[in-house]
């Protein structure tokens, strides 16, 4: 059973990367850059949701520092291009055929290191500060947020106050949704895992998940440094496509923002965070003809979303084949 | 008979307020404890130090895993954490029913049995949890926030024992409990005892525990009032006084 389960998995990993493939060579140059680039924000506001789903929505934790991570990922990852990488490739020569490799190569280093920064982050945040529980958690993890966004600006290195520019491009759609697509399946099988059960043990009760044997706070700081290595990875996106990284990206309200995406698309569903994500992205760029009305009508169906749909829009649920084909009973 | 839990003169407090005030007490292999007491006097405080959910201020707390009669070197639990505590065969039913609500009664199950590997004993468990409470066999898949209140506390019950634990936890498991299901309830952790697991049992109601068990305490603001057989207690004038609202 097993074997089937991952065969079947790997089956569907190989058919999205052809697709994915398949529509960065023909949609892409066909629907032009400005549709590429909300295409990308959705893609790296999907890893952003979910991954902070993870530590918010199935471990409970109440964490809005999630765009501090992004901003360490990312200039983490820029950092590393634009110093070391882009120079290291300009060596190469640049031909068709060497570019093709050595650039998504470097792209992967660098976001694996730009990741590996957050997730050190949220180890050394995470360890003091998730014994803490509710509201004094989010406010410790708003400051930290703070703290790495303003080490940061202050920090000539990496531009500043000024923003770092000159960043290679090397994001694609591909890499992008590539990414989210790895990003929700790690997170669904580890929710599928028994330490995912675990996770969920925390946020219903933590006395009675620690009465179960379960180390809880080795179980959230898991959760959150797996969480924070997905948002620098999402902030390496970021930066390898804007080529600029300014601290104002980052600040205490793009985690809000992230935070809405979670909530809207209702805690613990894997599925409403990606849609809530999609359409948040979408939707002020669809008002733009509203020019200044733009986001009081965004927030307004924020209200009415919450006050419709309190428990968000997938209410914990998540999406399921048998809904499309009624024929298809889950075994 | 030899201890399997031995007390000493255990302290603990909530910053200034101090909940326990010096208890000493045994618990002997195989036999079924009650502590009882008004509310305020200290009793969950006193299963959640042992379990390790609250830390003593001084004291200390042994366990035997076989009980003190061989050659082992008692562990304290009060030097370990609550999962660590799990691990050595102690296992709490939380006071209030605090069972994962979001969880089918049967992943409320497996969650007890979090700190085992061995799939055939987990089922044994599984099937002998069943076999105490046919309700729990019936709504298997349901959501466990979906349960009645009695059939919450069943698995609250259930779950502990999904550890295979020596030495079981109870706190109020009459809370809130209908009079025919607190005596399902009582009857089925006669049952329990009855298969060899020894039982540390804090309640409010003194008929039901005194009856149940062999050796009472009676605990008041924070120390132990009066000690003894159940028997003994059932009959004591200061116990049918204030516990039993006899005159």
């Amino acid at each position: 059973m097993k074997q089937r389960g991952a065969t079947r998995t790997l089956l569907v990993a190989a058919l999205y990367l052809a697709v994915l493939l398949v529509l960065g060579n023909t949609l892409i140059p066909f629907i032009g850059p400005y549709y590429t680039q909300v295409l990308i924000f959705i893609g790296i506001n999907i890893i952003l949701a979910v991954s902070l789903n993870l530590i918010l929505g199935f471990a409970g934790q109440f964490s809005i520092g999630h765009a501090g991570f992004m901003a360490l990922g990312g200039y983490t990852s820029a950092a590393l291009s634009f110093y070391v990488l882009a120079p290291l490739l300009a060596g190469f020569g640049t031909g068709g055929l060497i570019s093709a490799i050595s650039e998504p190569a470097a792209l992967a280093v660098s976001l694996l290191v730009g990741g590996l920064a957050a997730a050190l982050a949220g180890l050394l945040v995470g360890i003091p500060t998730l014994r803490l529980r509710g509201d004094y958690l989010a406010i410790a993890t708003l400051g930290m947020g703070e703290i790495i966004r303003v080490v940061i600006l202050n920090t000539d290195f990496v531009g500043g106050a000024r923003g770092f520019t000159d960043i290679p491009r090397w994001t694609t759609f591909t890499w992008v949704f590539l990414l989210a697509g790895l990003c929700i399946l790690v997170v669904r099988n580890l929710i599928a895992s028994t330490m995912g059960r675990a996770l969920i043990a925390v946020r219903e009760d933590e006395d009675a998940a620690a009465a179960m044997g379960i180390n809880t706070t080795r179980h959230k700081v898991f959760a959150f440094v797996l969480g924070a290595f997905f948002a620098g990875v999402a902030g390496g996106l970021q930066a390898h496509y804007l080529q600029y990284l300014h601290t104002n990206s980052f600040t205490f309200l793009r985690s809000i923002e992230i935070v809405v995406f979670v909530v809207l698309g209702g805690g613990g569903s894997i599925t409403g965070s990606v849609i809530a994500a999609t359409v948040l992205t979408i939707l002020p760029e669809a008002l733009r003809g509203a020019e200044s009305w733009r986001m009081v009508i965004y927030s307004a169906l924020l209200v009415v979303m919450m006050l419709t749909r309190p428990q968000g829009l997938m209410g914990g649920r998540e999406f399921q084949w048998s809904w499309l084909l009624p024929g298809m009973k889950k075994k | 008979m030899s201890t399997l839990l031995q007390i000493d003169d255990l302290h603990v407090s909530y910053g200034a307020i101090r909940a326990l005030r010096g208890i000493s007490f045994k618990v002997d292999k195989g036999a079924v404890v009650t502590l009882i007491g008004a509310n305020g006097a200290g009793k969950s405080t006193l299963l959640r130090t042992i379990s390790g959910l609250l830390r003593p201020k001084q004291g200390q707390i042994l366990y035997w895993a076989d009980g003190n009669g061989g050659s082992e070197q008692p562990c304290r639990l009060s030097d370990l954490q609550a999962h660590d505590v799990v691990r050595k065969g102690v296992a709490q039913v939380p006071e209030g029913r605090i069972i994962f609500a979001n969880l089918s009664v049967k992943e409320n199950l497996q969650m007890g049995a979090f700190t085992r590997n061995d799939k055939a004993g987990i089922a044994q468990d599984m099937d002998y949890v069943m076999s105490l409470f046919p309700r729990l066999a019936e709504r298997i898949k349901q959501n466990a926030g979906t349960l009645s209140g009695g059939e919450q506390q069943m698995l609250a019950i259930g779950r502990a024992l999904m550890s295979r634990p020596r030495l079981l936890l109870l706190d109020e498991p009459s809370l809130g409990l209908s009079p025919v299901l607190v005596q399902t309830v009582f009857a089925t952790i006669r049952q329990i005892n009855g298969n060899g697991t020894t039982i540390l049992l804090v309640e409010q109601n003194a008929h039901m525990a005194l009856t149940t068990a062999q050796t009472g305490f009676v605990l008041e603001t924070g120390t132990i009032a009066l000690s003894g057989p159940c028997s003994e207690l059932l009959h004591s004038d200061d116990v049918r006084r204030t516990y039993l609202g006899e005159n």
